[in-house]
């Protein structure tokens, strides 16, 4: 986890200080305003994996000298095949289309969309395709 | 040394969990699929086909250009053409190539992984990408015709007053769709790569290309929010009456290609250095060795990211109003990693066994193309150069060179993974005829159009002078495209005359990496065994315990053999 954080950590103080010099230097705001959220974007998560690093136990996939049998156990929960991802798909495809084409495709779009929500959502809750 | 685990790992089925690979076949599981491999391949047939139709696009481009007043596309239309080919090749094939289909299916098993982090999402990300891509395509089927104001789509030519028309709206509809499905696809690779890793798999054991998705990744995430929120705002001042890109309104134009090449540099890292991954692993197995520099590899791909965000004004040279110095700096700064890079790849050549297969063929062939582009490159990061040549074919040319060069890579890429994927080589003898056509077709393409450049030949323009010496030149430039042309024909027959044609095997090139210990194609959930994880090559390790690598300062004095059982060469 630690390395995770420093490449992180690492991004986002580089484009910090480059937000700073840039910024000063050259007083234009788009580029400025852009460098700093990028900034921030990293240092988000980089910091939640710093704090975690320091207050848990390193991961087998931390641990250079790890054996096969530390990771044994559950790795994750990993859905089985879903029609939905492929509903959401079409649904934004409408979504879209209702930006070129005429505010009438929204209706078949969004049905589509809370269609993929609420049945993702349920099948994740049950437990993948049966 | 070997501690093989049978079976690693359990994965929590829900109930029914297991009847994917059982249950659906052909067109349902293409629909409902969220194995990885399938998306992936998915992914892999779609972008293929994306890239012969932008080659396509260049082709009828090219032969336009043959004649300095040519006649085979009107004017308007050849507009559209260069700009669904620039489009079609960066917005729905390169990308999607590198970061959707070799990298959704090599990544989690190079680190040992079951499926990607978020399965389901990763399949709503190849959706969007197939209806992004059938959007911005459809503009061509439309009244007024595809998009026709450059893949840059620049303000104020991109407005309603100067583009109307709905090929525009598909253009911006189909890249919102392929860019919302790129950061997803962004975030189940960093969420893979942090949290999937197999043990022993620490950060700094795995292989470059992983690296190197895993920073692409990151790019992604910080570049194609950007570029979404461009196009909304594109979008708004074409069709709700804002003017933020308008000076009418009080706007500023300039604020347009200041967003969208904050998307648009970082994108051309996020475009390369999935090849330069591929690159890597391709030259460190065939040349028998492994990666020369791994962490110096790795230290170079995290400073290209790092100054990535830094240099995208460099493409506004010419604006006036951008930080001449600044831009330059860091954008001369960027030869020092990818400097690093190319000789580790020498590095890693020098004194191996090297094999010349049509997978090192091509990535040799990769250095040396990118090398020209990248070396023009710096050209072009010297102001005073740069107003000489913007906008002329120099610029093109040196895209080429970088983008072909990526071609090449990929062409590596899929020579190598391919019998991982499928189970199945492709033809060698057929693949080096590819290789050569591709690679010489390449250089009589691009070099010709240096020349023109400096000659002063502007960029998208369907008619020349008739100048005898720029006939010539383009004449030539045109002939190496259709030396490219028939390299893809090669490509399509070998993949015809190959078909299921030789097994592959498990590890066919004795290679070095995670993805070679298991089966080809590799099981559901890709692994029944994993080996002891103690360097960034495991496999390697495993398949050649009295060769294996060496820690800094480690003697190597009791080498073990291995029990038989994860014997697979």
């Amino acid at each position: 986890m630690k390395t995770e954080a420093k490449v992180l950590l690492g991004l986002g103080t580089f484009f910090g200080l480059m937000c700073a010099v840039y910024w000063n230097w050259s007083l234009e705001n788009a580029g400025g305003v852009m460098m700093f959220a990028g900034m921030l974007l990293c240092f988000l998560p980089g910091s939640y994996y710093f704090w975690w690093s320091r207050r848990m136990k390193p991961r087998p996939e931390d641990n250079p000298q790890a054996t096969q049998t530390q990771g044994a156990g559950v790795v994750g929960a990993f859905p089985g095949s879903s029609i939905f991802p492929f509903v959401m798909g079409m649904g934004a495809f409408f979504v879209v289309l209702a930006l070129v084409f005429g505010i009438w495709l929204l209706v078949p779009g969004l049905a589509l969309v809370v269609w993929a929500l609420l049945g993702g959502t349920a099948e994740g809750r049950r437990g993948g395709h049966h | 040394m070997t501690d093989v685990l049978d079976p690693p790992i359990h994965i929590e089925h829900h109930d029914g969990g297991h009847e994917e690979h059982h249950g659906a076949t052909g067109i349902l599981n293409w629909l409902t699929s969220t194995d990885h491999k399938v998306i992936g391949m998915s992914y892999t047939v779609t972008s293929v086909i994306m890239m012969v139709i932008g080659g396509a696009f260049a082709e009828i481009i090219r032969a336009q250009l043959a004649t300095p007043n040519g006649s085979l596309v009107s004017l308007a239309q050849y507009n559209e053409l260069f700009t669904m080919h620039g489009s079609v090749m960066i917005y729905l094939f390169a990308g999607p190539f590198a970061f959707g289909a070799l990298a959704n299916i090599i990544v989690p098993i190079q680190i040992g992984a079951p499926d990607m982090a978020f399965p389901r999402l990763n399949a709503l990300s190849y959706w969007l990408y197939l209806t992004g891509s059938i959007t911005m395509l459809s503009g061509f089927f439309v009244a007024g015709g595809a998009a026709n104001f450059g893949w840059v789509a620049y303000a104020p030519l991109s407005n309603s007053l100067n583009t109307p028309g709905s090929g525009a709206d598909l253009w911006i509809g189909g890249l919102l769709l392929t860019g919302f499905s790129a950061i997803f696809t962004g975030v189940n690779l960093c969420a893979t790569i942090f949290y999937l890793r197999a043990p022993g798999m620490t950060m700094f054991r795995m292989p470059i290309f992983t690296w190197n998705m895993l920073v692409t990744a990151i790019l992604i995430l910080l570049a194609f929010p950007v570029l979404t929120a461009g196009l909304i705002m594109l979008y708004c001042d074409r069709h709700f009456g804002t003017h933020i890109f308008s000076v009418a309104g009080g706007g500023v134009p300039v604020l347009w290609q200041h967003i969208f090449w904050f998307w648009g540099h970082p994108e051309v890292y996020i475009l390369a250095l999935p090849f330069f991954g591929m690159v890597t692993e391709v030259i460190a197995v065939f040349s028998r060795k492994p990666v020369f520099g791994y962490k110096g590899m790795v230290f170079a791909t995290l400073t290209i990211a790092a100054l990535s965000l830094g240099v995208w004004a460099h493409h506004m040279f010419t604006t006036g109003v951008v930080l001449l110095p600044f831009f330059s700096i860091m954008s001369l700064l960027i030869a020092v990693p990818t400097g690093i890079k190319m000789f580790n790849w020498i590095g890693t050549m020098w004194k191996g066994q090297v094999w010349f297969s049509t997978a090192m063929l091509m990535s040799i062939g990769f250095l040396f193309t990118f090398l020209v582009g990248g070396l023009t490159g710096i050209y072009l990061a010297s102001p005073p150069l740069d107003f000489f040549t913007h906008d002329t074919y120099f610029v093109v040319a040196h895209f080429h060179s970088i983008v072909m060069a990526l071609v090449l890579g990929a062409m590596s890429g899929l020579y190598y993974w391919g019998p991982k994927i499928t189970g199945y080589l492709l033809n060698e003898r057929l693949g080096k005829a590819q290789f050569w056509f591709l690679f010489i077709g390449i250089q009589v393409f691009t070099f010709p159009i240096y020349l023109l450049g400096l000659y002063g030949m502007p960029r998208r323009v369907a008619v020349y002078p008739a100048n005898p010496q720029w006939k010539a030149l383009n004449d030539l430039s045109t002939l190496g495209a259709v030396l490219i042309g028939v390299s893809t024909v090669i490509f399509v027959v070998n993949i015809v005359v190959s078909w299921k044609k030789y097994p592959a095997g498990d590890n066919p090139w004795d290679a070095q990496t995670l993805e070679w210990f298991t089966t080809s194609p590799p099981p559901h959930h890709n692994f029944y065994r994993l080996p002891q994880i103690r360097s960034e090559r495991p496999t390697w390790d495993h398949n050649h315990p009295e060769h294996r690598t060496l820690h800094h300062g480690e003697h190597d004095v009791d080498p073990q053999v291995p029990e038989s059982e994860g014997e697979h060469v």
